[in-house]
């Protein structure tokens, strides 16, 4: 192991013991606030500190008691279906609507004032309207998502086809390419690295957004579930909470990047 | 063979400048052009050679004149008139291979499968670049991705194949190692060329006949000069004959006596 290697692993360690402390020092001083050892027998089963033998979050995340009790798993689940839900509809409307923006100077002058104009409104702003829209909490999520992931994309995209050089449109006019060809030979794949950055912020944002959007409309999903364990004064699981949103949060964005890596054709080739 | 091959008649480019009088680029340029002739075409930087290229190959539209092929007008880009460009222009998600493929599927689509790769590998292998051909242009040199353009230019088997400063940007052994391509392929499939060029050399060794432009604005063909060299030349042997010589002396005269640019 050389010395970088070492580094990567103790600092982190070193910064991990450092919160531990804090986290003591805080749980010393606001009563009740859950210790660390308490969170962590609250997610992996065992006997916490008031001698209570505890069923962990994460050691039976797959239970179903009913439709309102359900495993930590099923939350999750719950939750990523709506993002992904959510996220797809907006690609496959945000990518032609950014394609079109991109391309055309009307439709640019037309769209950008209220893609600029929505863009800065936090999605949860919608959230009551779409409520009220579709009287569903699953809709109403998936529709929050949606407003969400939409405009990265749209912006991403149509920055995308307006970084196509004017030498590889010369080739396609050389050549005769119909606007079709011309989309499907030159303008995408020149996008596609654009696209999938846009893709990538808005699955990030739509992971902040779901669990805030699931405080409001109750019912399941990983941020209702964290609500609930505050109205419960499960406080240890708001904690595990947080660490698991945490975690897929960032096992999405790794996953995300590589399949944009995979369709970038600046990263291939230069290796 | 028909004397009026490409013919270029009054031809007049001017730019219009917002809130000021029009630039006339060039204008009243008369060009007839023989088949299987390779034009060179020389000025000073500004005099409008791309624009007048940028026309022939129809990217740009002129805004008086007419330019015929085959005595048809030319109107908009086409196939029949392929363009090497300065900057290659290869497409980088493309492999060489399928840069090629591209625009002879699309040019010939009446091919079958079989006859496309024949053909793709025909030219790839007509500038020497067989053990490249699966290599993305971002892993090759400069001057083997300029031979895959001018590969690509001549897939599509052009009645005109038009290069600006094809070989502006690559250093000089690449250049001439380029311009060796250039003429072998040349003897092998005659091919009508139009090469802009800033280099005297280049424009006498490569060409049948060198176009002198004046100097912009309203710049227009101010000499034009006949190179009477066999072929196939050889660049070492050139050096010493007294036609490539006079050739030489003609150009540099235009360009430096009676055209000089003091800006430069
Ligand atoms: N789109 C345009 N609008 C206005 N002026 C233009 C435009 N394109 C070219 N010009 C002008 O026309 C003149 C000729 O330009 P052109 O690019 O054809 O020169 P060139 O001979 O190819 O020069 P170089 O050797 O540097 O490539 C220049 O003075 C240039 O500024
Ligand atoms: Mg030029």
């Amino acid at each position: 192991m050389n010395s970088e290697m070492i580094k990567k692993t103790v600092l982190p360690l070193l910064v991990f013991l450092f919160i531990l402390q804090v986290w003591s020092g805080i749980a010393h001083v606001v009563a009740d606030f859950p210790t660390p050892s308490d969170t962590y027998v609250a997610a992996f089963g065992g006997i916490n500190e008031a001698g209570d033998e505890m069923v962990g979050v994460l050691s039976d995340p797959f239970y179903v008691n009913n439709q309102d009790d359900k495993g930590i798993f099923w939350q999750i689940v719950a939750s990523l279906e709506r993002v992904f839900a959510g996220f797809v509809l907006a690609i496959l409307v945000g990518i032609p609507i950014g394609l079109f923006v991109g391309m055309s100077k009307s439709a640019q002058y037309a769209l950008n004032p209220f893609i600029q104009i929505f863009k800065p409104v936090s999605p949860l702003a919608w959230l009551p309207l779409l409520l009220f829209i579709f009287q569903d909490i699953n809709m109403t999520a998936i529709s929050t998502i949606f407003i969400t992931s939409i405009w990265p994309i749209i912006i991403n995209t149509a920055l995308g086809v307006k970084s196509v050089s004017q030498d590889y449109m010369n080739v396609a006019k050389v050549l005769r390419f119909s606007p079709l060809e011309k989309i499907v030979q030159i303008i995408l794949p020149v996008s596609v690295p654009f696209i999938f950055t846009g893709m990538r912020l808005s699955l990030g944002i739509a992971w902040l957004v779901i669990v805030a959007a699931e405080m409001l409309t109750g019912g399941i999903g990983i941020g209702y579930w964290i609500w609930d364990e505050y109205n419960n004064l499960n406080y240890h699981n708001i904690i595990i909470g947080i660490i698991v949103v945490g975690l897929i949060g960032f096992i999405l964005d790794i996953v995300m990047g590589k399949i944009a890596d995979y369709f970038d054709y600046t990263k291939k080739g230069r290796a | 063979m028909s004397e009026k091959f490409l013919s270029l008649e009054g031809i007049e480019k001017r730019f219009p400048i917002p809130g000021k009088e029009d630039y006339i680029a060039v204008t009243d340029v008369n060009l007839e052009i023989k088949k299987d002739e390779i034009i060179a075409i020389i000025g000073h930087s500004g005099c409008g050679k791309s624009t007048l290229l940028n026309m022939i190959s129809g990217l740009d539209a002129q805004t008086k004149g007419a330019i015929l092929l085959e005595n048809k007008h030319v109107e908009g880009p086409g196939p029949e008139r392929a363009v090497v460009f300065q900057n290659h222009s290869l497409l980088p998600w493309l492999s060489v291979y399928q840069n090629i493929e591209m625009a002879v599927k699309k040019v010939m689509p009446q091919l079958s499968a079989p006859e496309l790769r024949d053909r793709v590998e025909k030219f790839i292998s007509m500038v020497n670049l067989e053990h490249a051909k699966d290599k993305l242009p971002g892993e090759i040199s400069g001057g083997m991705k300029q031979r895959v353009g001018i590969a690509r230019a001549l897939s599509i088997q052009p009645k005109v194949l038009l290069m600006d400063e094809p070989f502006g940007a690559l250093d000089s052994l690449t250049r001439a190692n380029l311009q060796e391509h250039l003429m072998r392929i040349q003897q092998n499939v005659k091919n009508t060329v139009i090469i802009i060029t800033h280099d005297i050399d280049e424009a006498v060794l490569l060409s049948d006949r060198v176009i002198m432009m004046t100097n912009g604005p309203e710049a227009t063909i101010g000499e034009i000069l006949e190179v009477n060299l066999p072929r196939p030349r050889n660049r070492v042997e050139l050096q010493s004959n007294p036609e490539y010589i006079r050739c030489r002396e003609a150009i540099l005269s235009f360009l430096y006596e009676k055209f000089a640019k003091d800006d430069e």
